[in-house]
């Protein structure tokens, strides 16, 4: 019982990892057709800057909202200089957004090296407590409760604000919301600080997580971010939501009662079956 | 005519390596209906789309005595164009509601006026938009442009496509009545509904203009409106508010 109960919250943090990367990735694509493959990238600015500021003696919280706004600006520097330039150029738009997300990872390992930094875990958050006689990591809890915030606040978002508005139209239809006499691409700006932001915020919490930051952490963590898309169904943030937890917690549970890596594999053969059977994901549905 | 809203010169519109519009000429009046006229694939659709810039074009669009070619979609729009696509372009996720708010411009939009000329958007307020019937899905995309009282000319394209009789005469008063305050061109295949509310006509031919004048003149003119427009009776008759024949 307590293996499965340290399995669920496990796997609930992942997968609430996930969620931070794949909604923002989900609602670019849905938005824009761009399927940023540099937002592993942005996890990874957003891991090194809270891994510098956490090393400076900023205190967690500060830290993680200092990780938090570096990678937020790098997304919206990313996509003015990038992405909008290339704008009816898909195919090197996509190709841009490989080259970040290669060129990332080597500068941060050409600057604090290619190997895992031990991050800065606070007293607080180190500890384990007691639940049904499973000793769980504290740190779960903050990934899930983040998450769940993130979640809130962009259903929020999407769904009472006027700029949630004009996402939603154009996730189905870009070219009327330009005919509405509507800037569509503030939008793709806003979106792309949003997905930022939350993929920075979750660069933060995987050196919680995982103890230690490297330059291939975002790399990893985008892939899954991808294959919760894709399962949750292009541009649908609840989606998101639903397939992380499912995606989280049969990698887990796989990795521990079979040999550790067929959790990943399960985890794509899943994505295969059920492409095979809803082709449009989950949902299908944005928010 | 008074110094023409809208004037289109030499319109050309290249997709997918195609050439679709080889050079449209067409003038839109400061006031009333004018039609835009051509059989099925004359390229009316791709002339409203290259005048708003949804497509890539190139030619001369004057409007308001500015040349707009070199704007974007929006910029272009927010000088005060309602536009009703030929698929009518709602946000079939998005509530009735939250369509209609999208297309909110003005500090006071007119939602008394859309309410009154279709009262079943403010009953269906909260329905989303995607499982409105046709005619009621036309409401919402006549009603975007009726909302902004600051738009000062409407383009309008079929907009009684495919739609029961009852609800065509409800959007051919809804066009009437706003013709009375902001010109409109207006894609019409219903040439009764023409008659009814057009002064001046366009017909476009294989991605030119071919025809320009009054257009009760040319619909008197049996044998020409054959040859321009390929209508006899029976295109009338399949989309015919009726009465009128
Ligand atoms: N995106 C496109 N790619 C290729 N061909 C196109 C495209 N858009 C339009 N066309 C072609 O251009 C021609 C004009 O199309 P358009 O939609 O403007 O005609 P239309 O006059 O509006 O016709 P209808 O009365 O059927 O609505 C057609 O032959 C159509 O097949
Ligand atoms: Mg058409």
């Amino acid at each position: 019982m307590s293996t499965v109960v340290l399995l669920c919250i496990t796997g609930l943090g992942l997968g609430a990892l996930y969620f931070l990367v794949a909604s923002g990735l989900s609602l670019i694509f849905g938005l824009m057709d761009v399927l940023n493959f540099a937002h592993g990238a942005l996890l990874s600015v957003g891991a090194y800057a809270t891994w510098w500021a956490a090393s400076h003696s900023f205190g967690y919280p500060l830290a993680l909202l200092f990780g938090t706004a570096v990678g937020t600006l790098a997304s919206v520097a990313l996509e003015l200089g990038l992405i909008r330039p290339l704008y009816r150029r898909p195919r090197e738009q996509v190709l841009a957004t490989v080259g970040v997300g290669l060129a990332v990872p080597a500068l941060l390992s050409a600057i604090w090296g290619a190997d895992a930094r031990t991050f800065p875990v606070p007293g607080a958050l180190a500890g384990t407590f007691t639940l049904l006689g499973a000793s769980v990591p504290v740190n779960r809890l903050v990934l899930i409760g983040a998450a769940l915030v993130v979640l809130l606040a962009l259903r929020l978002f999407l769904g009472r604000t006027r700029h949630g508005l004009v996402v939603r139209a154009g996730v189905e239809d870009r070219a009327m919301v330009t005919a509405l006499g509507i800037d569509v691409r503030r939008a793709f700006t806003l979106v792309f600080a949003i997905g930022g932001a939350a993929a920075a915020l979750a660069g933060g919490l995987a050196g919680l997580y995982f103890g230690s930051v490297d330059p291939t952490q975002g790399g990893s963590l985008l892939i899954f971010g991808f294959v919760v898309v894709v399962m949750g169904g292009l541009g649908s943030v609840s989606g998101a939501a639903v397939a992380c937890v499912v995606v989280g917690l049969v990698q887990q549970f796989a990795n521990y009662y079979s040999t550790a890596g067929l959790g990943d594999l399960s985890v794509v053969v899943m994505l295969a079956a059920l492409l095979l059977v809803r082709p449009s994901g989950l949902t299908g549905r944005l928010a | 005519m008074s110094a023409p809203l809208l004037s289109v010169r030499e319109l050309k519109v290249v997709v997918g390596g195609r050439h679709i519009l080889h050079g449209v000429d067409l003038d839109v009046a400061p006031a009333g209906v004018t039609a835009l006229l051509g059989r099925n694939g004359a390229g009316k659709t791709t002339t409203v789309r290259g005048i708003l810039g949804l497509v890539p074009r190139s030619g001369s669009v004057r409007y308001d005595g500015h040349e707009t070619v070199g704007m974007t979609t929006h910029q272009l729009v927010r000088r005060g164009i309602g536009y009703v696509p030929e698929d009518r372009g709602v946000f079939a996720a998005l509530t009735v509601a939250e369509n209609l708010r999208l297309a909110e411009r003005d500090a006071d939009p007119a939602y008394d006026l859309v309410h009154e000329l279709f009262p079943e958007l403010r009953q269906r307020a909260r329905q989303a938009a995607g499982t409105l019937s046709g005619g009621q899905q036309q409401m919402v995309a006549i009603g975007r442009t009726l909302l902004n009282r600051s738009n000062r000319l409407i383009i309008a394209d079929e907009p009684t496509k495919g739609l029961a009789p009852r609800v065509v005469t409800e959007v051919a008063v809804a066009l009437e009545r706003a013709a009375q305050a902001v010109p409109i061109l207006l894609v019409e295949q219903n040439l009764a509904l023409v008659r009814r509310l057009a002064g001046h006509c366009v017909v476009v031919a294989d991605g030119r203009t071919a025809h320009a004048g009054p257009a009760a003149e040319l619909l008197a003119d049996a044998e020409k409106s054959r040859t321009l427009l390929g209508v006899g009776r029976r295109a009338d008759a399949a989309t015919g508010p009726g009465g009128d024949r």
